[in-house]
């Protein structure tokens, strides 16, 4: 009878790891493709002959890419939004979170009910337009980094890890003569790295990635993230090419595939770079949000 | 009232003693001035960002315009909801709306609870760390990157996937060009992304969970798959009920960006949900006074699941999120 059961065990573990197998070529392949893509030339796309591996390899998509300034100024923006937006996003909620935490802050209760309820009930997309609009936010980089200066969300991790600093710490930093700031910037600052690095990521790849609050705010191209310009260049389908630049004519008569395959690429890379860095952090912030629910 | 116990204990005793009530808590405020002092930008932030525009919700009640503002504008009552039930693309879209958060619901949501338990069963810890990286991965990308993803492997003469099902004797489809195919396309491209990611809660909890319950149970003969479903669901169902409120919650919130980068002409009618709706009539058409009261219908009916699913989930299982 035992030995029936882990049989058949044995069995399940084979389909398991057949299907996890799959599952996981499922989520890869796809990158793969559009990694082949980029590297295709036009020709070979159009006819559908590139699956996984480029055919007839060139670098002219990269090259078209990079040599196009609006698509470096649109990463440039991106680059200041997140750079930026992160460190006003960690800045904002950890002088709300912290504070809120330490028993000595009266009204603690109202603050975190303050929050709880926009987590709860989100005002229309309209009053948020008119509030921008009328702070003369609109087609500034501002538009994409303040009125999401604090999430609801991450405010209750920060305040939950803080929470649970032993009480001892300060005390004792406070016999030494420590000051609030003091207590502040000399113990409680390095002690929060950890969950800083967690939620950084979270803010910054959120940054990165945004793409409807620059399509609610910013009509000028100037200050379009590059997740704005990569939608245009997919919607528009022509994408303007340079006449001046020779080394494209020939580029100019076929399709822009693969240009959009080398920009997701572009776009993408910044993300792909930091990812081992990002799946040590990523998982301790989500647990640690998870213990206060 | 156990905070200010616990508060007036950590005092000096020099304190204490002088303290009555209201001249307490001023010493207080004032003895740790600097945390109420950092704490002054972020409520602002919060009063302005997040208070005002609930405030300025009363336009769902006004026929708002633009240069009267808010005290110039007529008010209308409940003429917007009204307005809304009688039109047909409301209802239309509200349909849309619903059914992609019923598919979203019964697919997307135990997808995560299923590869999490058989992430669980493997014992090749390589492989195990291997598959976890890449499923992780997708949800990172932005819905831009992987909308332009799917035009490329899903596009019906050169997409990947169209020449896989040429191979297999099926006729190429265009799964983004068609209203047929789009509540697919939107629920599977939310499954791609977001399963793997949506496992980490719930393998955390699996790991928490005493082996020798698994020991006991295998000794009074119990397989794998009775060891499931009496251990590991059971141990899981707890962050189960949690999250499921949470989705209840967001209901109507299936997401603006990942629908608005896939509709186009010829797949809006079945693919266009509530959030595109308000962004397409109000920024777009600037019906302001109208879009609002979608919007706030959209959160009132949100609250609303969330209360009753809490009320119910009270009741049977214990768990709840308030």
């Amino acid at each position: 009878m035992y030995g029936a059961a882990s049989k058949s065990y044995k069995t399940f573990n084979v389909f398991n790891i057949l299907f996890l197998t799959l599952l996981g070529l499922m989520m890869f392949l796809p990158f793969l493709n559009v990694i082949a893509q980029s590297f295709s030339s036009s020709s070979a796309i159009t006819a559908g002959k590139v699956t996984f591996w480029p055919v007839d390899f060139t670098l002219i998509n990269y090259e078209y890419v990079f040599s196009d300034a609006s698509i470096w100024r649109a990463f440039g923006v991106s680059v200041f939004v997140t750079i930026a937006g992160t460190m006003i996003n960690l800045i904002a909620t950890a002088t709300l979170a912290y504070p809120v935490s330490r028993p000595e802050y009266v009204g603690r209760r109202i603050i975190v009910l303050l929050v709880l309820v926009t987590m709860i009930f989100s005002a229309p997309l309209i009053p948020n337009f008119l509030l921008i609009k009328n702070l003369h936010m609109m087609n500034t980089p501002w538009a994409l980094i303040i009125p999401g200066a604090v999430s609801a969300f991450n405010f209750f991790v920060m305040h939950s890890f803080f929470k649970q600093l032993p009480p001892e710490i300060i005390d004792s930093a406070r016999i030494d003569g420590c000051g609030e700031l003091g207590i502040m910037v000399k113990m409680v600052a390095p002690l929060s790295k950890p969950v800083m690095a967690s939620l950084g990521i979270f803010y910054a790849v959120g940054h990165w990635n945004a793409y409807m609050s620059a399509l609610y705010y910013i009509d000028q191209p100037k200050w379009w993230p590059l997740q704005v310009k990569l939608k245009r260049m997919f919607e528009t389908d022509d994408i303007s090419i340079d006449p001046g630049a020779s080394q494209f004519s020939d580029l100019a008569h076929t399709s822009p595939e693969g240009i959009k395959m080398a920009t997701i690429i572009i776009a993408t890379l910044p993300i792909i770079m930091i990812y081992p860095f990002l799946q040590r952090h990523f998982v301790k912030g989500l647990t640690l949000g998870a213990v206060k629910s | 009232m156990s905070s200010r116990t616990e508060t007036d204990a950590r005092l000096p005793a020099s304190m204490k003693r002088k303290t009555n009530k209201d001249n307490g808590i001023w010493r207080l405020i004032w003895k740790y001035k600097a945390l109420y002092l950092i704490s002054i930008p972020s409520i602002l932030y919060f009063l302005i960002f997040k208070y005002i525009p609930l405030g300025g919700s009363i336009i769902a009640f006004q026929d708002y315009n633009i240069f009267k503002g808010f005290s110039g504008s007529d008010w209308v009552g409940f003429a917007h909801f009204a307005e809304m039930f009688k039109h047909y693309d409301f209802l239309r879209i509200l349909n849309n709306t619903v059914l992609i958060g019923l598919y979203d619901l019964i697919f997307s949501f135990p997808a995560p609870i299923i590869l999490a338990i058989l992430l669980n069963e493997l014992r090749l810890v390589m492989f195990k760390r291997v598959i976890q990286t890449v499923v992780y991965m997708p949800h990172f990308l932005s819905w831009v990157v992987i909308a332009g993803m799917s035009v490329a492997i899903l596009s019906p003469t050169t997409g990947v996937l169209n020449q896989l099902l040429v191979l297999f004797g099926i006729d190429p489809l265009y799964f983004l060009g068609d209203n047929s195919y789009i509540r697919g396309v939107l629920v599977g491209s939310g499954i791609w992304r977001d399963t793997g990611y949506g496992t980490i809660l719930y393998l955390a909890a699996l790991a928490g969970i005493n082996p020798e319950l698994y020991e006991a149970a295998q000794i009074d003969g119990a397989n794998r798959w009775k060891q499931t479903l009496r251990i590991t669901l059971p141990a899981l169902l707890p962050t189960i009920m949690i999250l499921f409120l949470l989705h209840i919650g967001k209901f109507l919130d299936f997401g603006f960006e990942r629908v608005w980068v896939f509709l186009n002409a010829l797949n809006t009618e079945n693919g266009e949900i509530l959030d595109t709706y308000i962004y397409r009539a109000g920024l777009l058409s600037q019906q302001y006074g109208y879009t609002t009261a979608v919007g706030l219908f959209k959160s009132v009916v949100g609250l609303v699941l969330v209360m009753m699913g809490n009320l119910f989930s009270r009741k049977t299982t214990g768990e709840s999120l308030y």
